[in-house]
């Protein structure tokens, strides 16, 4: 239940940023620390009805409703489990409609990385599946592969409002 | 150095508004017959604060247009004019031409400038024609504006009706814009009074290098055309004396007497000596006017956005609160009694706390009432049928969310009354009845809701017509036989719109069933009782706030629910040989007469219930959308007031759910949107 620091400096700075990383499978993820709002444990959700398979339902996060996306789900994994250590990790991103929060349910959180934006390699055309239309680019950390992922474009509904913006800010 | 006046505009318009609704009723009470002098100066006051205002601002037109009515007004209060239905009326229209200027300039709209002209004129003609009139007896006479009185004699220019060409000059001290002043203004309100030519004299600029931009360095020379006395042109330079040097001086030559059209408004001088009461009390500046009231209400103006964030920390502390009582239940041990006792303590506070915090929000639904004495009038007269209006109960208060939706559907309904339900008036008295129609609205608190009725005394629904007319649209069967509160039902229906119903006047765009749904998404509903000949009534139930709902928690599966109280009628469980199925699996069971047909909740929200046997579960029952379900659940959990939730904040909108709601332990709850969930499963019946 960690709230990592949001020092707006490291993200305006432009030669360093900083990125949490997470695991999904074999897979790590990244995404721009800035935006993550807080770490939390499992807990049950409510669900929603008629909502696509992978909104797992809402939760009360200090008072305000907030929707859960299991990102396994969302990227195809088909056997996940809730466990207590299963993690979510809640983001804010912006949308037309003004800041949205939604958690996202990972495997677990590994680190929090500095990363240089030149370092940062353009993904490969990797097909219209539905992770590889929230990737950013991909980076070497110490011998493995991290796929960094741009959250404004995870919750479909926002795919097209804050999308480039984001990059520019991110280069 | 003049100050940005951008940033007082709104509490201007606000002000104005309210100005005119005070203007508005002060003139409906108004009796032509016997005028009350203490309205009359209301009214005066209210156009002479809304000119004070928007000439400080610049807005041209509007001073210009409440400048005539001011004086008609001054002439009327002075007894010089007598008021008839003529004038009355035209002051009320131009309350709403004051409104749409208001509204326009705020809007940053062009101002329908004909129409206002036209209004303009016809004030003008009426107090010309008095003027006109009175000229066989002239006395000598001070100006409606004139604060003479205080600045003593009148100057021998000062006959009434003639124009005179007054020079001023104009000599501003170094200081004069640091003090802010804007001469600009100055000469804006002089142009009010009459003809204005400035000259500005340029002969004291420095060059570029030593100039110091706050200082002052012109001078002008006026020459203003103007029937106004010399103590109104001096009134205008009040603030800025101390600052210039000043002469205000007659040129001599009396020029001809204007006529009436002139484009610019014309003071008209009074023909009999106002009593010096009156020009004491006549026009106290504005400013101060307005001072005194805020002063003698006691209220402060706050933005609706810190209510409403003082609301939701209350709401946090509710379900603070409750998550504490549920903790505390598990304690034991020596101090346990003790926190319970504490929390009990705060529960108490907390009630009351969050009681006030609403009642911050509550205002009186008189805001809404008071629009239609004028609306009832102006209909009246237009189909010519005698209306008269009761209203009672307008200081019950109501959230102020509800209230500004609430307008609307009002509106329409009394519109339906004066336009189907009263009868004309030779109907009326054929009938037996006053030829006087009767439209009663009336708002009480019931419980933890509010009602509102419109009633009238007109001819009631026609349920034979009605019916044939359902018959026709095939939304009743041929032989279906139907009570009457199942053919007054019908009107709400969509494209079962009254004017197809009854006769004449027709076009309104919108039917019984929008009003239905208004009030349906303020999570309130509404009824019709009506009896041929003897007339309507229309009954409204509403929540008292948005904010909080009286809530049923049901379960079903792992799943709390939160039903409306105001949706819900009862609950009961089924015997096996109380439900039929029939077509396609729909099944339906027999209720007071009637026969509902079944929403199993697990299937609509695609849950895993307990219960599946509906003799093992309970059956709601609701009402929405002019119809009554019975919804399937595992059980009852209980009746709590719940704080409502946007879902919409971080997710959407979702079929069939109102909002959501934190319960005790913290886990969400999904409010059920009962007429929407009526809906949906009747769509999918459908499909």
């Amino acid at each position: 239940m960690t709230r990592p620091s949001t020092d707006p400096t490291a993200a305006t700075q432009g030669a360093v940023s900083q990125v949490l990383t997470f695991v999904i499978g074999d897979v790590t993820y990244g995404i721009d620390i800035p935006c993550v709002q807080e770490i939390r444990g499992w807990t049950a959700v409510t669900r929603l009805p008629q909502a696509p398979v992978d909104i797992l339902g809402v939760l009360n996060l200090r008072g305000a409703i907030v929707p859960v996306l299991d990102l396994r789900l969302k990227f195809g994994s088909t056997n996940v489990q809730y466990t207590p250590v299963t993690v979510i990790v809640v983001v804010s991103v912006m949308s037309a409609a003004g800041a949205r929060e939604f958690g996202m349910v990972v495997d677990g959180v590994s680190d929090v990385i500095d990363i240089s934006p030149q370092d940062v390699k353009p993904a490969p055309d990797l097909g219209s599946g539905a992770s590889a239309a929230c990737i950013r680019g991909l980076i070497q950390v110490a011998g493995r592969m991290v796929v960094l992922l741009d959250v404004n474009l995870l919750l479909g509904r926002e795919s097209t409002a804050a999308g480039p913006e984001s990059d520019i800010q991110a280069a | 150095m003049a100050i940005d006046l951008t940033q007082f505009h709104d509490a201007f318009f606000d002000e104005s508004f309210e100005a005119l609704d005070a203007m508005e009723s002060s003139l409906l009470k108004l009796d032509t017959g016997s005028p009350d002098a203490e309205s009359i100066n209301t009214i005066f006051r209210v156009a002479h604060s809304i000119k004070g205002g928007a000439a400080t601002f610049g807005f041209g037109e509007i001073t210009s247009f409440t400048h005539s009515l001011e004086t008609l007004l001054d002439e009327l209060r002075g007894k010089r004019i007598t008021i008839s239905q003529r004038i009355c009326d035209l002051l009320l229209k131009s309350v709403d031409v004051m409104r749409a200027m208001l509204g326009a300039t705020k809007g940053k709209q062009p101002i329908d400038a004909q129409a206002v002209a036209d209004l303009q004129f016809d004030i003008e003609l009426i107090i010309v024609h008095r003027d006109a009139g009175a000229a066989a007896a002239p006395s000598s006479a001070t100006a409606p504006d004139d604060s003479g009185a205080a600045t003593g004699a009148p100057a021998d220019h000062e006959e009434p009706g003639r124009l005179v060409e007054w020079l001023i000059e104009l000599r501003p001290g170094p200081e004069f814009f640091e003090r802010g002043t804007d001469p600009v203004r100055i000469f804006r309100e002089l142009a009010v009074l009459g003809n204005l030519l400035v000259t500005a004299h340029l002969d004291a600029l420095p060059s570029c290098q030593d100039m110091h931009p706050g200082r002052c360095y012109l001078s002008w020379s006026l020459s203003l055309v103007s029937d106004a006395p010399e103590a109104a042109i001096r009134e205008i330079f009040e603030w800025v004396n101390a600052d210039c040097d000043l002469t205000v001086k007659a040129s001599g030559g009396a020029l001809a007497p204007r006529k009436a059209a002139a484009p610019v408004p014309t003071v008209l001088q009074p023909v009999s000596a106002a009593p010096p009461s009156v020009i004491a009390e006549a026009a106290p500046p504005a400013s101060a006017a307005q001072a005194a009231n805020a002063m003698d209400s006691g209220s402060i103006r706050v933005g609706v956005e810190k209510i409403d964030e003082l609301i939701n920390t209350v709401g946090e502390l509710v379900i603070t609160h409750a998550m504490l009582s549920q903790i505390s239940r598990a304690v034991t041990g020596p101090s346990s009694e003790a926190l319970r006792t504490a929390i009990q303590q705060l529960e108490r506070n907390m009630r009351q706390l969050q009681e006030s915090v609403m009642r911050v929000r509550m205002l009186p639904i008189s805001a809404v009432f008071s629009r239609f004495p004028r609306m009832v009038r102006d209909l009246g007269q237009r189909l010519e049928k005698q209306v008269e209006l009761k209203i009672t109960g307008e200081t019950t208060e109501l959230d102020k969310t509800v209230l500004e939706k609430i307008g609307d559907p009002l509106v329409h309904l009394v519109r339906n009354c004066i336009d189907h339900g009263i009868e004309p008036a030779a109907a009326r008295a054929a009938a037996g009845k006053n030829v006087v129609g009767t439209i009663h609205m009336n708002a009480s608190h019931r419980g933890g809701s509010i009602c509102i009725e419109v009633s009238d005394d007109g001819g009631g629904l026609d349920c034979e017509r009605i019916l044939a007319k359902a018959r026709t649209a095939g939304v009743v069967g041929a032989n279906d036989n139907l009570t009457r509160e199942e053919i007054q039902e019908l009107i709400f229906l969509p494209g079962f719109s009254t004017a197809e119903i009854t006769t004449d006047v027709s076009g309104r765009g919108v039917g019984m069933d929008v009003v239905r749904r208004n009030v349906s998404d303020l999570g309130g509903k509404i009824e019709v009782h009506s009896e041929r000949g003897r007339g309507s009534l229309f009954l409204i139930t509403l929540p008292l706030t948005l904010a909080i709902v009286d809530g049923l928690s049901v379960a079903v599966g792992d799943q709390t629910y939160i039903l409306p109280m105001m949706s819900t009628i009862e609950s009961l469980r089924l015997g096996p040989t109380q439900v039929t199925t029939i077509a396609d699996g729909r099944e339906v069971f027999g209720f007071r007469d009637d026969y509902l047909p079944i929403i199993r909740l697990y299937r609509f929200f695609d849950v895993t219930p307990r219960a599946r046997a509906l003799h093992d579960g309970l059956v709601v029952v609701v009402e929405g959308a002019g119809r009554r379900v019975g919804l399937f659940v595992d059980d009852l959990l209980g009746q709590q007031q719940v704080v409502i939730k946007s879902l919409e904040t971080n997710y959407g909108h979702v079929a069939g759910i109102a909002a959501a709601t934190i319960l005790g332990d913290g886990s969400v709850a999904l409010i059920l949107d009962v007429p929407d969930l009526i809906r949906g499963a009747s769509r999918r019946e459908a499909a």
